[in-house]
């Protein structure tokens, strides 16, 4: 074990997919010879060839057709997308093409690419460096759509979405690359001090569609991906509630077993994430856990999210849920 | 400039011609010379009249300042200083902005560094009433058309006299009044809604001209082909230019293209195409102000490439180092946009070191004053900021609802 943030994380799992599998091959902007604009590719051309690792040109809708061609004949592509807020030129081939290619062609056809891109908030980044649009994808079949939170599950949960036969857009939380994010910008933690900073650097993985409990507890279940898994883990703390804090980790297919048996044990149920309310995918996670734990919900299951607006530059801690949101969402399902 | 390659095994990647510890050589001048190009008629001028001035270089200024052949504008002194002016105006606000960037009072910033002339040049030869459709890195235009410097750093900081109500990033300029519309992060994406504007600009009947600008890199994507295509099929008052700086980000665009020169694309459209000296003051406006008698004449679209050299960073996010020599810029044949207008007006016996210092420190102050009087209103540091109801208005035209009722349950 070594300690590794984020990005040194998922170096690694690249580094050792280039090295275990001569059909991977990385590309997108600025990630040859630069390395990325996060740095997450360093090192990596150097390595293994500018044929392996390679800067294309800006066009993301490209990006992503390529990779779908490269991967229904024979490789196994992995392209950044440097934002998420950026994917929407690449979303006609990722919801229309990548995503139905194995069911329209019967099974004749599949294409094993993996679409990594950070998301999410907490770095001033506006309306367009800001966006955590994974409901976007988990409301497309034939996709699996994975979110990482630390540099643990970071490099185990790529190395599988790699490894996978089935099309992964793997989210990375770009607050969280350098340290854990509690919700405090004035709290700068790295991730030397937290335990999911100890990464091995030898393979291995973590299954998808698989959440981890964090915490255990008894009172409340709280959901969570993505930079939300710190904040509440922050919000529990303040709040006093013995709760039940799951990383979601894979959205899709999501492990419904683990959440609804714990729900069962709480009745009580929070769903936390950036991306706006309405259609997110905690509204998906609300209707399943109430079909399957009607009869042990004690309270009404709350959902804290961004708002239903853009995300903005100079007030992004007003949208951002806080550990004061949270906490106050959990001691609303603790009233009798 | 011909394209440098690293591998053609298996397939062909591209190289940018120099990386860190290179010594950089661009040849020390362009093979194109001023008074090498003919005019061709403004209106009667067809696609493949533009052939060769696609695949040249138009110039007007020579390395000795003096402007030469039949593209020279024969602008007279006043705009000339005019000219000047706001090129050296745009420097020292970046300069300050970028300082603040550095000491915590902006969060990003992005500088026009070594590209000045561009939005300046080109927005002089438009009409008041002409549509600019930037990307960011044009922000230049706006002083041209007379925007106050404290409205542009009170956007920057996004504080409580930001126009956009700190909703966009620092350097996504919108500005109504001036007929600059709104920045926005995805690149590219305005150049096709500029052909939409033109059009509307054409179905009203009235004479407007819509500019828009894109970079070499994002000539890939999608929006640069739609755009070329719609305008070549439409016809609208639109003048298209790709800023070839040679860098997107980190990308050189030996990586981006395996074609000759950007402007030679708007040919096969049916677009006349001309590639014009980024860094030529006289060559850009007068470029710019042929493809306006086009568009004004019902002639449509001119696409220009803008050959030019990203001096500075990307962002204050980006680290050029890390991927190109640290003083390539100097050894870049087109040297620097503000020297050339200078020494230009020097040869013609109107500009001195005196004069020019003067200038500099009336901007100085001007800038220093507008930025203390913006940081009234609020820096990143230490506020305030727009309220937090501003999350929730201008979404919709009302506010809906759902809307209101997360407003009510933030409670600010």
């Amino acid at each position: 074990m070594v300690k590794m943030n984020m990005i040194a994380a998922l170096n690694s799992a690249l580094d050792l997919q280039l090295e275990r599998d001569p059909n991977v091959v990385i590309f997108g902007e600025d990630v040859g010879y630069f390395g990325g604009v996060f740095r997450v590719t360093a090192g990596l051309q150097n390595k293994y060839g500018p044929h392996r690792v390679f800067d294309s040109p800006l066009a993301e809708g490209g990006i992503a057709a390529i990779a779908m061609g490269m991967g229904l004949n024979g490789l196994r592509p992995v392209a950044e997308i440097q934002f998420a807020d950026y994917i929407f030129p690449a979303y006609d081939q990722i919801v229309n093409e990548i995503a139905k290619l194995r069911h329209r062609s019967g099974g004749e056809f599949w294409t094993p690419v993996t679409i990594r891109t950070p998301a999410g908030g907490g770095i001033k980044g506006g309306h367009h460096h800001s966006q955590s649009p994974e409901a976007q994808f988990t409301h497309t079949p034939g996709i699996k759509v994975v979110y990482c939170s630390n540099p643990r599950n970071a490099k185990g949960l790529l190395t599988s979405a790699i490894e996978c036969n089935d099309p992964v857009i793997f989210f990375e939380p770009k607050r969280c690359y350098r340290g854990p994010f509690y919700g405090d910008p004035h709290n700068v933690p790295t991730w030397n001090d937290h335990p999911d900073g100890e990464v091995p650097e030898e393979y291995y993985s973590i299954p998808l569609e698989q959440a981890e409990i964090v915490r255990e507890g008894s009172d409340c279940t709280v959901i969570a991906w993505g930079t939300m898994v710190h904040v509440a883990t922050k919000a529990i703390e303040d709040s006093g509630v013995d709760c039940e804090l799951i990383d979601l980790q894979t959205l899709v297919p999501w492990d419904r077993d683990t959440v609804v048996n714990s729900v069962k044990k709480t009745g009580r149920c929070v769903i936390v994430h950036e991306a706006p309310k309405t259609s997110g995918f905690g509204a998906e996670m609300s209707a399943s856990i109430q079909e399957r734990c009607f009869y042990h919900l004690e309270r009404p299951i709350e959902r804290v999210t961004g708002w239903d607006t853009p995300f903005p530059h100079s007030t992004e801690w007003d949208y951002i849920p806080s550990p004061s949101r949270i906490a106050e969402a959990i001691h609303r399902t603790q009233e009798e | 400039m011909e394209r440098t390659i690293a591998t053609t095994t298996p397939y062909t990647i591209g190289a940018a011609p120099f990386r860190p510890g290179d010594e950089p050589d661009f040849g020390g001048a362009f093979v194109h010379q001023p008074g090498d190009f003919y005019r061709p008629d403004p209106l009667t001028c067809t696609t493949s009249d533009t052939k060769e001035l696609a695949a040249g270089l138009v110039r007007v200024l020579n390395d000795g300042g003096e402007a030469i052949g039949e593209w020279n504008p024969n602008l007279d002194d006043e705009t000339l200083i005019q000219g000047l002016e706001f090129m050296m105006r745009l420097r020292i606000f970046d300069d300050r902005m970028m300082k603040m960037q550095r000491t915590g009072k902006l969060s990003f910033y992005m500088r026009s560094f070594g590209e000045e002339a561009i939005a300046i040049a080109q927005t002089m030869a438009l009409q008041e009433q002409d549509w600019l459709f930037p990307s960011y890195r044009q922000p230049g235009a706006q002083f041209v058309r007379g925007r106050d410097m404290v409205s542009m750093i009170c956007h920057c900081i996004g504080n409580t006299e930001d126009n956009v109500r700190g909703r966009q990033m620092p350097v996504h300029y919108t500005w109504r009044e001036g007929r600059f519309i709104s920045i926005s992060s995805p690149v590219g994406t305005q150049f096709s809604q500029a052909v939409g504007v033109a059009m509307a600009s054409a179905y009203k009947g009235d004479d407007e001209v819509c500019i828009s600008w894109l970079g070499d890199g994002t000539s890939a994507q999608g929006d640069y082909h739609y755009a070329l295509n719609f305008a070549s099929t439409f016809k609208p008052p639109v003048i298209l230019n790709v800023v070839n700086n040679q860098w997107a980000i980190s990308t050189h665009a030996s990586l981006a293209t395996g074609g000759h020169t950007f402007a030679e694309r708007g040919l096969a459209y049916d677009i006349p195409s001309i590639r014009v000296d980024g860094n030529d003051f006289l060559a850009l406006y007068s470029v710019t102000k042929w493809a306006r008698e086009r568009a004004s004449a019902g002639l449509g679209a001119t696409h220009i490439e803008v050959y030019t050299y990203r001096a500075g960073a990307h962002s204050s996010s980006d680290d050029p180092s890390a991927y190109r020599p640290n003083d390539e810029f100097k050894c870049w044949p087109g040297g620097d946009p503000v020297e050339r207008l200078r020494q230009h007006l020097v040869t013609r016996g109107v500009w001195n070191d005196e004069k020019n210092h003067d200038l500099e420190k009336k901007i100085d102050d001007e800038v220093m004053t507008a930025y203390k009087k913006a940081c009234e209103f609020g820096d990143l540091a230490s506020g305030p900021f727009p309220p937090a109801s501003t999350i929730f208005t201008e979404v919709y035209e009302t506010v809906p609802w759902h809307v209101q009722e997360q407003r009510e349950e933030l409670g600010k």
